[in-house]
């Protein structure tokens, strides 16, 4: 565990050296590395750890901080991990209610087509550039987004047509 | 008109079909054949024929998708030529949900993500939260972690390859396995009481201690396990029908597995030796002894062999912990998550509070964030949870294995026949409880 802190830093001052100021804050969360990025370098800080070998992207998380009192209220958690080096390490992006847009990494790691969507179907986050940004688990007749925590806890929905999947097959 | 257009014109056909020269004259004979080209006949088929694509639309309930997930076909042919996966019918909001649980309340529904292997996943929520309070639980209760999960992960193995071989029309190899796993079932049902949704692993520990006999249940049930791994082997193993229909059927290269996010078997079966169990050692897996199967291609055929390869392994894995299970406590000495015992309660009045505190406002771990996983029988799984200092969750994100394999499915299946897609899917072990939480 230490040892991959210590090559984070590593990594953290050869990234300084191409993308100034691109890592906001550096955190440690119960032995984690945690490198808060702002949203405009997200994608340069994505593409640069993909070359360094984080060849695995294992989730996106969305977060909605209502309740948590942080810079803004939305978070977008993206947790890296490198087969070869058996790093782990968390980016994370800070997003305004009020502009709730993102690049996508779908052209970086194929798993992020599926996670962003999900971040999309429960947040509301819009990926630019994503090539098919729906819903995936809740129902496409669905409104508003399930996982907001000011979305009802019993707000259920009566949805009941199915979708025509023509358009996704050329996705 | 000779003797033969005059029969033709009685047939309202303008030919007589079951006659042999009406054909031969229209289509090629084979050189020295006595049939006739088959090749050449499809085309001339097709030429005559209105060949719009075709869509097919299998599932959300269908025999063959094991789960309710739905896929949509265009085919050329019989061949699928775009595919697109819808998923989400069995999304019960999970997530939403356990936010107004407390801790040792989500347990029960953690139960529910991957119920083919339930106590992996219990094991793996309570690991995260014990590593948000700290905490390292007693070396007992990591032997019995290691056992309980090794057999899930035989259970959760047999069910998928029992599975994919019916599909494949091996019924056999089916009751081989399930009798077997019903072994193993009856042993997990004298532990924990339950036969699907157990809710045995609790945070700091475990419910209650091994019952008497378990040891000689356990050795007794793995005998029947590698007798039923053994047969179903040798019915595979050479099967001329499983080969053909196996290797080389939805394959894909390490490279591209590790980037649709594939892990566990399916990621190993591409040939990448990527397992948490080693990589990241977790209760004294580092200290036992066992291999990483890998396989080549990525095929069907080499993810059903390396997860029997895996449960020869998990056998190996079961032997030595059970060897190895040391006495002692099996829940952790800590009054943030442990309830003391009867006599304190009634005795004194710190145990009195340390109770009641404990029963009315649960687990509550300090605020932080955290990413934990382990080597689950799907791939790894994770939980990643936000904690404000609470009773409840702010936020849990499950990371399933299965949502990523099944994102890959689209391109597995393009380009294969419609065959195919039922040897494919099983092969994967997607469960739709896990995929749409």
């Amino acid at each position: 565990m230490k040892n991959e802190l210590e090559k984070l830093d590593v990594y953290l001052k050869e990234l300084g050296e191409i993308h100034p100021d691109a890592v906001g804050k550096v955190g440690q969360e119960v032995d984690d590395a945690v490198w808060v990025v702002g949203r405009d370098r997200v994608l340069d800080v994505l593409i640069w750890l993909k070359d360094k070998g984080f060849d695995l992207l294992l989730d996106i998380a969305g977060v909605d901080g209502l309740h948590l009192g942080r810079m803004e209220r939305f978070e977008v958690v993206y947790i890296l991990y490198s087969i070869k080096e058996n790093i782990r390490l968390r980016v994370k992006v800070f997003l305004p209610e009020s502009d709730l847009k993102l690049p996508t990494a779908t052209d970086l790691w194929q798993s992020a087509n599926w996670a962003e969507r999900e971040v999309f179907d429960m947040f509301g986050v819009t990926f630019e550039g994503h090539p098919n940004l729906k819903r995936i688990l809740c129902h496409h007749e669905f409104e508003g987004h399930a996982l907001r925590k000011d979305y009802p806890m019993m707000g259920g929905q009566w949805c009941s047509s199915t979708r025509d999947l023509r358009e996704d097959l050329d996705e | 008109m000779n003797e033969r257009e005059k029969q033709s014109s009685d047939s309202p056909f303008g030919v007589n079909p079951g006659r042999k020269e009406d054909i031969a004259e229209d289509f090629p004979r084979e050189e020295g054949g006595f049939g006739v080209s088959f090749e050449r006949l499809d085309e001339m088929l097709l030429e005559d024929l209105d060949t719009e694509p075709m869509y097919i639309n299998i599932g959300p309930i269908h025999p063959a998708t094991h789960g309710t997930y739905r896929i949509f076909c265009r085919l050329q042919g019989e061949t699928v030529e775009k595919a697109a996966v819808e998923i989400g019918f069995l999304h019960r909001g999970f997530e939403k949900m356990v936010e107004i649980k407390p801790y040792g309340q989500v347990i029960p529904y953690t139960d529910r993500l991957n119920y083919c292997s339930a106590l992996v996943n219990n094991v793996a929520f309570c690991k995260t939260v014990e590593r948000m309070l700290d905490l390292t639980v007693p070396e007992r209760t990591q032997y019995i972690r290691v056992i309980i999960m090794e057999i899930q992960r035989i259970m959760d193995h047999m069910i998928c390859l029992g599975a994919a071989l019916v599909d494949l029309g091996a019924l056999t190899n089916y009751w081989y396995f399930f009798n077997a796993r019903e072994k193993l079932n009856d042993v997990i049902e004298a532990l924990t009481g339950a036969r699907l949704t157990y809710s045995y692993v609790r945070i700091g520990g475990l419910a209650w201690d091994l019952p008497t006999g378990f040891e000689s249940n356990v050795n007794a049930s793995l005998k029947t396990v590698r007798k039923a791994i053994h047969d179903v082997t040798r019915l595979v193993k050479r099967n001329r029908i499983f080969l053909d229909r196996t290797i080389g059927v939805g394959a894909t290269s390490g490279e591209e597995a590790v980037s649709f996010g594939f892990t566990g078997p399916c990621l190993r079966a591409s040939g990448v030796p990527h397992d948490l169990r080693k990589a990241r050692p977790y209760y004294h897996y580092d200290e036992l002894d066992f291999d990483i199967p890998i396989g080549q291609n990525g095929d069907c055929y080499d993810r059903i062999f390396v997860r029997i390869e895996e449960m020869h392994q998990s056998l190996r894995i079961i032997e030595q912990a059970l060897k190895k299970l040391p006495g002692g406590p099996i829940n952790v000495d800590d009054k943030r998550v442990t309830l003391p015992p009867k006599g304190k309660v009634h005795g004194t009045m710190e145990g009195l509070i340390n109770h009641f505190k404990l029963v009315i406002e649960g687990v509550q771990p300090p605020p932080c964030e955290i990413y934990d996983s382990l080597e689950a029988p799907n791939g790894e799984l994770g939980f990643y949870i936000i904690s404000n200092g609470s009773s409840t969750p702010y936020r849990i994100k499950v990371r399933p294995p299965c949502f990523y394999t099944m994102n890959g499915l689209k391109r597995l299946i393009e380009g294969g026949m419609v065959a195919d897609i039922v040897a494919v899917l099983p092969g994967l072990n997607v469960i739709a409880g896990e995929l749409d939480r």
